[in-house]
């Protein structure tokens, strides 16, 4: 057992760093990025908005890492991080979602709309991680359910690519694309405050899951201290 | 050769279970009719015929549920599956034995549905048929895992549409537009892809799912 101070050592530094960041970032974004023509103030949810939607991706991407090592070299740690990051993937992945409709409705009048390939495909791979809770606490605790998880979190990654071939495919029987995201080239104010604004949630969702994880250890500790007592 | 031996034994034990106590496929059978009957109230009058055939999806990702739900229930009553997992074989063999029994019972019971359809709704063609085909094969690899998986948990009945309706939905989409596309190629060779990469995982990982330690 390591001690508590050494799993958060240099934690709270970062966590201070991302906040600094994720200030500038929001100041990039709202007082310095210019304004876009054709959709307004609305746009600059687009700074957030990507962001956001992209560390989901990378939290799932890295959950289903994490269960490829544990499938291939053993041991709990690689269960609990690969957990503790599609925990995270499913939070941001919520957050894509109302920042998405937000944004959907200041700009294209609906809440939702199944025209935009992404959207659907975000939605099918977030209700395929959502159903990895289901399974993870429907299981008994133990080596089963550590390899169950995985073999499920790395099921979304082949799911990814085959899906948006899928969604790509449907088009023809649903409906076509009316409109597409590619507006006019992004200037390079823009430009670097997405990319600030990119880091700044990146390093948020890192922290948010060393922490998570620091308290899931804990909390195991705790309990197998409690075990001991008894 | 031992492999194919293995897999057909397990399939033959199978098959020979549900045989005796025909507890699946009288109940996928009547599901997917009384569906059917349903469907004539849910598609009012000049819906069309892509509507029944969006429809006659859900049934059959639905009738597949339901007998991949009961896959693994006569194992898990009488601790055959801990015997199964002993047993001198490859585990996956274990896999693709179940994969096949529950793809034999998901064909007859389709061999009643289909043709009923016709009789009620809309005409099938060869290639919708192809693609009918095409598609259990993926959802039966994809679902037996994935109720192997449910049946070691609580509420496995209820898990498993959690966990193979979002990765069903390339099936869907491939089988509705096997049906409907004027160009319905496309869509078999999205499913045999999906049939190909979801089989080759679910073999490989079917042995981490069912080992204890």
């Amino acid at each position: 057992m390591s001690s508590p101070f050494s799993r958060i050592r240099g934690l709270p530094s970062l966590a201070a760093f991302a906040a600094g960041l994720m200030g500038l970032a929001l100041l990039l974004s709202f007082f310095i990025a210019p304004e876009d023509g054709d959709q307004g103030i609305s746009q600059r949810i687009f700074y957030i908005h990507v962001p956001i939607a992209l560390t989901a991706y990378f939290c799932f991407g890295l959950g289903a890492w994490k269960a490829l090592l544990l499938l291939w070299r053993g041991g709990e740690r690689y269960d609990l991080e690969s957990y503790v990051a599609i925990h995270q993937g499913t939070i941001f992945g919520s957050l894509t979602l109302i920042t998405g409709a937000i944004w959907a409705k200041a700009s294209w009048g609906v809440w939702w709309t199944w025209d935009s390939n992404q959207l659907v495909l975000f939605l099918t791979l977030f209700l395929f991680y959502c159903a990895y809770f289901m399974l993870r606490f429907s299981l008994p605790e133990g080596p089963r359910r550590a390899r169950s998880s995985a073999v499920y979190a790395l099921f979304g990654v082949a799911l990814i690519p085959v899906s948006f071939l899928a969604i790509r495919l449907a088009e023809d029987f649903i409906h076509p694309t009316t409109f597409t995201r590619d507006g006019p080239q992004m200037t390079g104010t823009m430009f670097t405050a997405f990319c600030v604004s990119w880091a700044a949630v990146t390093l948020l969702a890192y922290v948010l899951y060393r922490v998570e994880l620091v308290g899931k250890r804990l909390h195991i500790d705790l309990r197998e201290l409690r075990e001991a007592l008894e | 050769m031992r492999y194919l031996a293995d897999v057909a034994a397990l399939t033959r034990k199978d098959l020979r279970v549900e045989l005796r106590a025909q507890d699946t496929l009288p109940a996928m059978l009547l599901f997917v009719l009384s569906m059917l009957v349903v469907f004539h109230f849910a598609l009012p009058e000049g819906t069309g015929e892509d509507a029944a055939y969006g429809l006659l999806w859900v049934a059959i990702v639905f009738t597949a549920l339901l007998g991949l739900a009961r896959a693994w229930i006569p194992e898990q009553e009488h601790g055959v599956f801990d015997a199964l997992v002993l047993a001198p074989c490859d585990r996956s063999a274990i896999w693709v034995g179940k994969t096949v029994a529950t793809l034999a019972f998901l064909v007859a019971a389709q061999a009643v549905a289909l043709p009923a359809f016709v009789l009620f709704f809309a005409p099938l063609d060869g290639v919708a048929l192809a693609g009918v085909l095409l598609a259990d094969v993926g959802i039966c690899a994809v679902g037996s895992l994935m109720a192997a998986m449910a049946a070691a948990g609580r509420a496995r009945e209820l898990l498993l549409p959690l966990l193979l309706l979002p990765l069903s939905m390339p099936l869907i989409v491939g089988g509705v537009g096997s049906a409907v596309s004027t160009e319905p190629e496309r869509y078999l060779l999205l499913l045999a892809l999906y049939d190909g990469i979801f089989a080759v995982l679910s073999w490989a990982s079917f042995e981490y799912v069912v080992t204890e330690s």
